[in-house]
């Protein structure tokens, strides 16, 4: 195999592993603030794609400019998710963590009924957009205009998310409320605000992200279960609750994923990242970069 | 000589990560006494009790039980042997009600489920929870989540007893049951450990108590004695100027 | 010589009272199995015969999973893997061999429970989400290795041949009633099992290893084993029941039996029932199944989603009001069997 191939499909993996982290931090982030695993999280991103397409079916406004409308919306359905069914799965006194699970998991199933009522279970795509199909030539590489765009949307969110945990106060808010629940009570943040401004958050990162793939992925109301399934991965290759390790896992999961590609069918492909999962879990039980 | 001795502890050093909460202790139970674990707060109890009940292994140094070496053993193993412990938060099995509970301890030593539930009955009788026997154990008071710990530790029938403050919090006329119960263990030829902040109750009750502070053994002996001990006043006054 | 008397008397009270509350369950199974056995008497539309069939054979699945999740307290999300097992096994030695599926299910509830120790091996040492996951990947590693593997048909999966009706080939095609019977025969023989563990010493470590884990211990309690012996039994009646699915479509290919789905369809109906308790599973089914099918049936019928709302909903609900399950509405107090 030639250098150009090989850095060809070192950029695709890097482009799609950059996806990868930004469909899998808003996970992450709920984890480490109050030690839930949503299962719900696919359809997030399905609810994104879908507000994208219904928005483009509306006002046939790129999805690029529509992206932003999307994250905010997912803002509101994490922040309701949050207020309407988290808030009282956690006061389970008994069998918390199956509480938790399937609590999320009835979520899961109702949204994609929802999704399934409102558009039928047909597959649907977004056409003619500005950057679907196009492909930008740089030094040599082809890289196709979606996922470049989606990488780079990526980078910034991930440099923001940075800011807003270090910088803000509501980024303060959420390290104190990780650190030590009952502290917080102490010094008069609000719980429940902070948590439902987190799942907020969270649901926005995987918005944005799903905006970016419903340029170029086809949308039906199961398709968040493999991306679903990929964002476990990361997160717990990366380490439960670590913003850096989501990144860092997100984007071997992408590269690990490409080059396994060229080598055996690509319909084994996903076989590789599940493997180094494993791999990883049982040498590192908490995962890349777990703190603990 | 050795055959007095039901558990030895000899340099044994515990250490998390770079704190070091047990250093180098070196002591011993005899068989059928009393011994309590006393010190200041953050002295090392906590991890030495832990230490000889297997829930974690020792960084250095050597366990004898029985003058077998039992550092590395798990704690299942331990219970096998015949060390029982109770925990300082009562942690009782809350899909299970009280004689199911003590149920778990009794099938250590019978196969048989109507075996281990006469032994739990006869275990609960003795303890004094026979009344509750069929009851969920979140309706048990406090006092009686004690008892239920100390039911189910003794129904493992172990020779060795460590019983993690289980006084803490009792009214006096509980903790006067408690000792009565923690005597008739003792005349049943059950060695007793037990970690007690209370010292109207380890006075009376023990024959020989070990002051650890700072992760070290101060001083060992009768309590009578002990407490007279100079470096065992000086270490808990200064614990005292620090909390005031 | 009295006082032993009365000591004895005294012991074998509480002894005698416990088995007598626990053996009338006996009793109530009868009576289900009695009421199954009559009902396609009067029930004989095939539909509705398939409705019952599908319940039975859920019940007994979400009683497998269970044994491992609900009373020993390890949520599994992936077996889906034993029940494709035990689908392909039966199917494969049926179809290719012309073994009788009796056999076929018997060899493949061995090989999952054996798969099952392997697994437990290396994954009893993850903790909680860890634990969860690893099982829902390592599921979808079964899957994608039987999708890519041309040995079992591949995509394709495999189709039973087609001939005539008779018990050794477990293939009925003018009528569901053989089928009800064997549904019925693997419900009674899961819970039957799940009956005489959970009043042995396993079923008490069991769920002291679910509660708390680090206490269990401290009594002697043999944690590792005892899962190992959790996730064996459960893998065993799990493949069975695969087994038992491919004899009744009479087909099997990867996505119609070791899809995540089937994964989330063994625990639905335990943890609306109630998990770590004998009837939960089986009301559980009892509920969702029927809704499930119907709502798919009548107002599902062009794939509305109405049934996934309907369905999604009653477990959101279930998890969130009564997270003990719908049972503990019956018996209050946490008053188990």
């Amino acid at each position: 195999m030639q250098i150009e191939s090989l850095l060809q499909v070192f950029a695709s993996g890097l482009l799609m592993g950059l996806l990868y982290a930004l469909i899998a931090v808003g996970l992450s982030l709920i984890f480490g603030l109050m030690n839930v695993v949503n299962f719900a999280h696919g359809e997030f991103l399905m609810v994104a794609m879908y507000a994208v397409y219904s928005l483009w079916v509306v006002t046939l406004l790129d999805p690029v400019l529509l992206a932003p409308v999307a994250t905010a919306f997912l803002f509101g359905v994490g922040a309701f998710a949050y207020m309407g069914v988290v808030r009282f799965a956690m006061r389970a006194k008994s069998n918390v963590s199956m509480v938790q699970i399937f609590a999320t998991f009835g979520l899961a199933i109702f949204i994609q009924g929802v999704a399934q009522y409102f558009f039928t279970p047909d597959y649907r795509s977004i056409t003619d957009t500005w950057l679907g199909g196009k492909t930008i030539s740089i030094g040599g590489l082809f890289l196709p205009a979606p996922q470049l765009i989606g990488g780079l949307i990526s980078i910034v969110l991930f440099i923001g998310l940075y800011l807003l945990m270090s910088r803000t106060d509501f980024g303060k808010a959420l390290e104190a409320t990780r650190e030590d629940q009952g502290a917080v009570a102490l010094v008069g943040i609000n719980r429940n605000k902070v948590f439902a401004l987190g799942w907020g958050l969270g649901a926005a990162l995987v918005g944005a992200a799903g905006a970016v793939l419903a340029i170029f992925y086809y949308i039906y109301p199961q398709v968040g279960g493999p991306f679903a399934l990929i964002a476990y991965v990361v997160v717990a290759l990366g380490g439960f609750g670590s913003i850096f390790g989501a990144l860092a896992a997100g984007i071997i999961v992408g590269l690990v994923e490409a080059f396994t590609a060229v080598l055996i069918p690509p319909s084994m492909k996903t076989i590789a990242v599940y493997s180094l999962y494993l791999a990883v879990v049982f040498i590192r039980p908490n995962g890349l970069f777990g703190r603990l | 000589m050795a055959g007095t001795f039901i558990l030895e502890a000899r340099g044994v050093t515990r250490q998390f990560g770079g704190l070091v909460a047990n250093k180098n202790i070196t002591m011993h139970v005899r068989q059928g006494e009393i011994l309590a674990l006393i010190g200041p707060n953050g002295a090392g109890k906590s991890t030495l009790f832990n230490l000889i009940a297997g829930a974690f292994p020792p960084s250095s140094g050597k366990l004898l039980f029985e003058g077998k070496a039992v550092a590395d053993l798990s704690a299942t193993q331990r219970c096998r042997l015949g060390i029982a412990r109770t925990f300082q938060v009562p942690r009782s099995f809350d899909s299970m009600n009280v004689i199911e509970n003590v149920m778990v301890g009794s099938f250590v030593r019978h196969t048989g489920t109507q075996a281990a539930r006469r032994a739990a009955w006869r275990t609960l009788e003795y303890v004094g929870l026979a009344d509750r026997a069929e009851a969920p154990t979140t309706e048990l008071t406090p006092p009686e989540k004690r008892r239920l710990e100390m039911a189910r530790a003794l129904a493992t029938e172990p020779k060795l007893l460590l019983l993690d403050e289980v006084m803490a919090g009792l009214t006096p006329s509980e903790a006067q049951k408690g000792i009565q119960l923690v005597r008739s263990i003792r005349d049943r030829g059950i060695t007793v450990v037990m970690v007690e902040h209370v010292m109207e109750i380890v006075m009376p009750l023990v024959d020989r108590a070990v002051v650890l502070h700072f992760g070290e053994v101060l001083a060992e002996g009768h309590p009578k004695d002990v407490v007279r001990d100079d470096k065992v006043i000086t270490a808990y006054l200064g614990e005292r100027h620090r909390a005031a | 010589m009295n006082e032993t008397m009365t000591m004895a008397a005294a012991s074998a009270a509480p002894t005698q009272r416990a088995a007598g509350a626990r053996r009338a369950q006996l009793p109530i199974l009868a009576l289900v199995c009695a009421v199954t056995a009559l009902l396609p008497l009067v029930m004989q539309d095939v539909y509705l015969q398939n409705v019952l069939i599908l319940t039975l054979m859920y019940a007994a699945l979400s009683q497998s999973w269970n044994i491992l999740a609900g009373y020993c307290g390890q949520i599994s999300l992936g077996h889906a893997l034993y029940f494709g097992v035990g689908a392909y096994a039966a199917s494969f030695l049926f179809a290719g061999y012309g073994i009788t599926p009796w056999l076929g299910l018997l060899v493949g509830a061995v090989l999952s429970a054996g798969l099952a120790l392997v697994l437990g091996y290396v994954c009893f040492g993850l903790k909680g989400h860890y634990f969860a996951i690893a099982t829902m990947v390592i599921a979808e590693i079964g899957l994608l290795l039987v999708h890519n593997s041309e040995l079992f048909g591949a995509a394709l999966g495999i189709h039973w041949p087609l001939g005539a009706d008779s018990w050794s080939s477990m293939q009925f095609a003018r009528t569901k009633l053989p089928y009800i019977y064997l549904a019925l025969a693997l419900f009674v023989l899961t819970w039957l099992a799940t009956y005489a563990i959970e009043g042995s010493r396993w079923g008490f470590w069991w769920r002291a290893i679910k509660d708390d884990p680090e206490a269990a211990e401290s009594l002697g309690v043999e944690v590792f084993r005892s899962k190992m012996a959790a996730a064996a039994v459960s893998a065993f009646f799990t493949a069975a029941g695969g087994a038992f699915y491919a004899a009744y479509v009479a087909y099997v290919d990867p996505e119609s039996v070791m899809s995540f789905r089937f994964s989330l369809l063994f625990a639905l109906p335990a943890v609306l029932g109630g998990i770590g308790t004998l009837w939960g599973p089986a009301v559980g089914a009892l509920i969702l199944i029927p809704i499930t099918e119907l709502t798919r049936s009548y107002v599902g019928g062009s794939g509305s989603g109405l049934d996934l709302i309907i369905y999604g909903g009653l477990i959101m609900i279930v998890a969130l009001v009564k997270p003990e399950g719908l049972l503990s509405l019956v018996r209050p107090g946490g008053a188990k069997a």
